[in-house]
């Protein structure tokens, strides 16, 4: 998966603050187009948006905005700022940095003035109890750790129009200790047409700690051939094509590990709620696979997962996930796009299971994992409010617990 | 030019002080305006400090400054927009001759009429959102309020200078009526129909300000392109300030939206009766507010044909929305315009020359717009999975301007009779019932952060202040 923040390669200049507008809070007034001294903003009939080439930060439209809308801004690596094109498209604005992936920002993009705002999540900034102690950052975009492809799957049908594959890197004699839940960046090799060093993305583990083959030093990354933008426009990711290209054999530059948040219990008793689109199915798989391997009869913590994509041919995965008894993991499927069948999204299965997912809500053991695309989020969270309001307890009371002892964790991009 | 001078009784950025006959002429006009506003003005507020904004220069970094201010403190003052020397007319029979810095003596009667129409909506909202801070929903909204008033109140102050300055004995007439007719008075009423209609609760308030002040936008957008600078530049500024009230206005629809989905869901249910037993507004009292907001606004555009509006236009003195933006001719004679009227009991389109209709194409930009505010409403149902949605009534609904005028349309655009009319006015139109319900859920909530049960939290507080921040401080 690629990340909401992005590891810069060089440690001095790579990262930029981007100036967008909340779609959602924007009454598209015309006042900040007015105001702004360099034409940096433009808008349509749906959006106002700022062009990240033309705007300077001279902050002259922050004042006379009459709603905050524009008072937003987010780290990118320069040369990927949010185009003008994609903004239009935007009912939600991306997430803001996580808080477990702030060091990491703050480590490597040492050009980036102080964010003004805290960032707010709907998620813990803590981890759970019980979760084992990750190590972060122990390879740095100056010194990467080399890793030799081990294997590249395609977990898509070969007929379904994405391309995302299960690629295992195997580091060797380097040590690169992961825990389920975390991130790795890739830097791909070369420049770009500036010049300058690729930046690296992130990306979500999803094989277990012990490794994708167990006892030996390897991880799996989940990968999407990126071909097209949030807003469905023609766009070539960078580094996942060069990823999904990779033969067995290819040496690969990584740095991290990241993340120290996004982590499951290590209590064998502990619930796992899972829910996610696409390839937010990685780490998701990492805990399974964690589980699964542990292999605990009585006593074990149940597992729940909500897993939503185009379709069946598109759901990673979909294979394996299938032949899993269903004692072991409770899986619930969404496909948005099968043809001749209503649209369904992950939160639609939710409320479908909204009794059985309270009464995991209600247990201190129980986890919630949600990841996948930022415009998810929103609808996630209704729809665990409606199933513990609905189950006659105060969700914003049953929220606040979830957050504050590292029981609800999000990871959108 | 632009540095506003605060040593100064009126706060200006006009150089008051050089014009000594003006500056006695409006110092005069000022305590009858602090008057009015004592009288007419938001009830029970001169002692409440209020956290607002205050323009200390018409650059942007200068006129949203905020902080406590008593109401009647407040430094109503004229700014305008930085001149710009080498401005053309450039729309109209004089297009491309230097803009007026004077008022030309064949267009003086029509720029009075113009300026003085304009002028007169501003205390009108002001008269009649008088009573809403007694039931305020929350600091925050009563905060928001009284920012909307003050802001009215200047732009008051906006058009006043212009007929002062401007238009001599006949203007300093004009601006001692515009504090003497009232909102709704029997006998002196303000001169546009929807600001003598009684904004009595908060969704009236919030409808108000999302389409009222929207065609305040549009006819400040209008005049912003005029070939009368002073004009021009005066609602230029003005512009900026009239953003905020539509944010109010399109933020309070979409919270009340946004509460009324979550009591939908919580019941789940979506009986209009439950809703209203769960203490929040329901959809379908939501719509007739809006479809008569709506219509009402529309009709303050004008008649459909008009030669006023082709006379405005021809002579430079009000331009279209955006007009410097469209690739026309710029004087559209010879070009045609489709309006809508009643034949036969039936509604048909017909083609008039463009310049007799340009009250219908500034209508027409306004519905645009606030099509697309609609829109957005309808995600925050859409969001919290309620399956209702918000619907634009047809513009031929309940008009009572121009050709449409008395034709009884349904919300959906279908001619009726009288019978039918009354028989469904009550699922179109805002009822007694409805507006006593509205009435009934309408009481002051002013602890800081809490909110009346039928309304949501705004997502962001004003200025970046936490929700919770004290918008309004009780003596």
């Amino acid at each position: 998966m690629e990340a909401a923040v992005i590891v810069t390669a060089d440690a001095t200049v790579e990262a930029q603050k981007q100036h967008l507008i909340d779609p959602e809070i924007c009454i598209r007034c015309n006042t900040c187009e007015e105001t702004c001294p360099s034409d940096a903003i433009t808008h349509d009939a749906r959006n106002y948006v700022v062009d990240a080439a033309k705007c300077n930060a001279c902050m002259a439209c922050i004042g006379p905005c009459p709603t905050g809308a524009i008072d937003n801004w987010r780290i990118v690596a320069r040369g990927a700022a949010h185009g003008v094109d994609a903004q239009l498209g935007w009912d939600v604005l991306p997430p803001d940095d996580a808080p477990a992936t702030a060091p990491a920002v703050a480590a490597t993009a040492g050009a980036v003035p102080a964010v003004a705002r805290e960032p707010r999540g709907p998620g813990a900034t803590v981890p759970p109890a019980s979760a084992a102690h990750p190590q972060v950052n122990l390879h740095s975009p100056r010194a990467p750790a080399r890793a030799i492809v081990a294997g590249n799957f395609r977990i898509t049908a070969a007929d379904a129009a994405s391309d995302t594959r299960h690629i295992v890197l195997d580091f060797g004699a380097t040590p690169f200790p992961v825990l389920e839940g975390q991130s790795i960046g890739i830097v791909p090799p070369g420049v770009d047409a500036d010049g300058r060093a690729h930046v690296a993305r992130r990306y979500s583990v999803s094989s277990p700690r012990d490794g994708e083959r167990a006892g030996y030093n390897n991880v799996a990354i989940t990968v999407k051939r990126v071909t097209a933008d949030h807003g469905g426009r023609p766009a070539h990711g960078h580094c996942s094509n060069y990823l999904c290209d990779l033969a067995k054999g290819d040496a690969v530059d990584v740095i991290g590990p990241f993340g120290d948040t996004f982590l499951m219990p290590d209590d064998p008793a502990a619930n796992l709620v899972m829910i996610c689109t696409g390839t937010g199915s990685a780490p998701m798989r990492a805990m399974t696979e964690r589980r699964r391997r542990l292999a605990h009869g009585e006593g074990a913590g149940r597992l729940m997962l909500f897993f939503g994509a185009r379709s069946a041919a598109e759901l990673p995965y979909f294979g394996p996930l299938t032949r899993l008894p269903r004692t072991f993991i409770d899986v619930n499927l969404a496909f948005s796009r099968t043809p001749g069948e209503p649209k369904r999204y992950v939160q639609d299965r939710m409320r479908e299971r909204a009794v059985d997912l309270a009464a995991l809500l209600a247990d201190p053991r129980t986890h919630v994992y949600v990841c996948g695309l930022a415009g998810m989020e929103e609808g996630v969270l209704a729809a665990l409010a409606d199933a513990v309001r609905a189950a006659g307890r105060d969700w914003d009371e049953a929220w606040d617990s979830l957050r504050a002892s590292g029981r609800l964790h999000f990871e959108t991009y | 030019m632009s540095a506003i001078d605060y040593g100064e009784r009126i706060p200006n950025n006009v150089d008051l002080a050089g014009d000594r006959a003006l500056q006695r002429a409006l110092e005069q006009w000022q305590p009858d305006y602090l008057a009015w506003w004592h009288e007419m003005g938001p009830e029970a507020s001169s002692s409440l400090d209020v956290y607002l904004r205050t323009a200390i220069s018409v650059e942007p970094s200068g006129w949203a400054n905020f902080d406590y201010v008593k109401m009647p403190d407040y430094r109503w003052g004229i700014f305008l927009a930085p001149r710009d020397e080498a401005r053309r007319i450039h729309f109209g029979e004089q297009a491309g001759e230097p803009a007026w810095q004077e008022v030309p003596g064949e267009h003086r009667a029509n720029l009075r009429r113009i300026i003085v129409t304009q002028g007169d909506t501003e205390p009108a909202s002001i008269e009649q959102q008088r009573h809403l801070g007694l039931t305020a929903p929350s600091l925050y909204d009563l905060r928001n309020l009284f920012q909307v008033n003050v802001e009215e109140g200047r732009h008051l102050w906006a058009m006043v200078y212009l007929l002062h300055r401007y238009f001599g004995r006949d203007g300093r007439e004009e601006a001692a009526a515009l504090l003497e007719r009232r909102s709704g008075d029997g006998d002196n009423p303000r001169i546009l129909g929807a600001f003598n209609e009684r904004t009595p609760d908060w969704l009236a308030f919030f409808m108000f300000t999302y389409f009222t002040d929207r065609d305040g936008k549009f006819q400040l957008c209008a005049l912003a392109e005029s070939g009368f600078d002073p004009l021009a530049r005066t609602t230029r500024f003005m512009l900026t300030e009239e953003a905020h009230h539509m944010f109010v206005g399109e933020s309070g629809v979409a919270r009340t939206l946004q509460r009324t989905a979550e009591v939908m869901r919580e019941l789940g249910s979506d009986d209009p009766r439950a809703v209203r037993e769960a203490g929040a507004i329901d959809l379908a009292t939501i719509q007739r507010y809006l479809n008569f907001h709506y219509s009402v606004t529309i009709d303050l555009f004008g008649a459909d044909v008009s030669s006023n509006a082709a006379t405005f236009y021809s002579a430079g003195l009000k331009g279209r929305f955006e007009e410097g933006k469209r690739d026309d001719d710029h004087r559209l004679g010879g070009m045609t315009y489709r309006i809508v009227e009643a034949v036969d009991g039936r509604l048909a389109e017909r083609d008039v020359p463009m310049l007799n209709a340009l009250n219908e194409v500034l209508r027409d930009d306004f519905i645009r717009d606030s099509v697309a505010g609609i829109g957005r409403w309808n995600r925050v149902l859409e969001k919290n999975g309620v399956a209702a949605r918000l619907v634009v009534p047809h513009k031929a609904f309940n008009r009572r301007i121009g050709s449409l005028a008395g034709v009884r349309v349904s919300p959906g655009g279908e001619v009726v009779d009288e019978q039918t009319w009354r028989l469904h006015e009550r699922d179109w139109l805002p009822t007694a019932d409805d507006r006593a319900f509205v009435a009934s859920l309408m009481g002051r909530v002013v602890e800081p952060g809490r909110f009346a049960g039928w309304i949501a939290p705004p997502p962001v507080g004003v200025n970046r202040q936490p929700i919770d921040f004290a918008y309004v401080r009780f003596g």
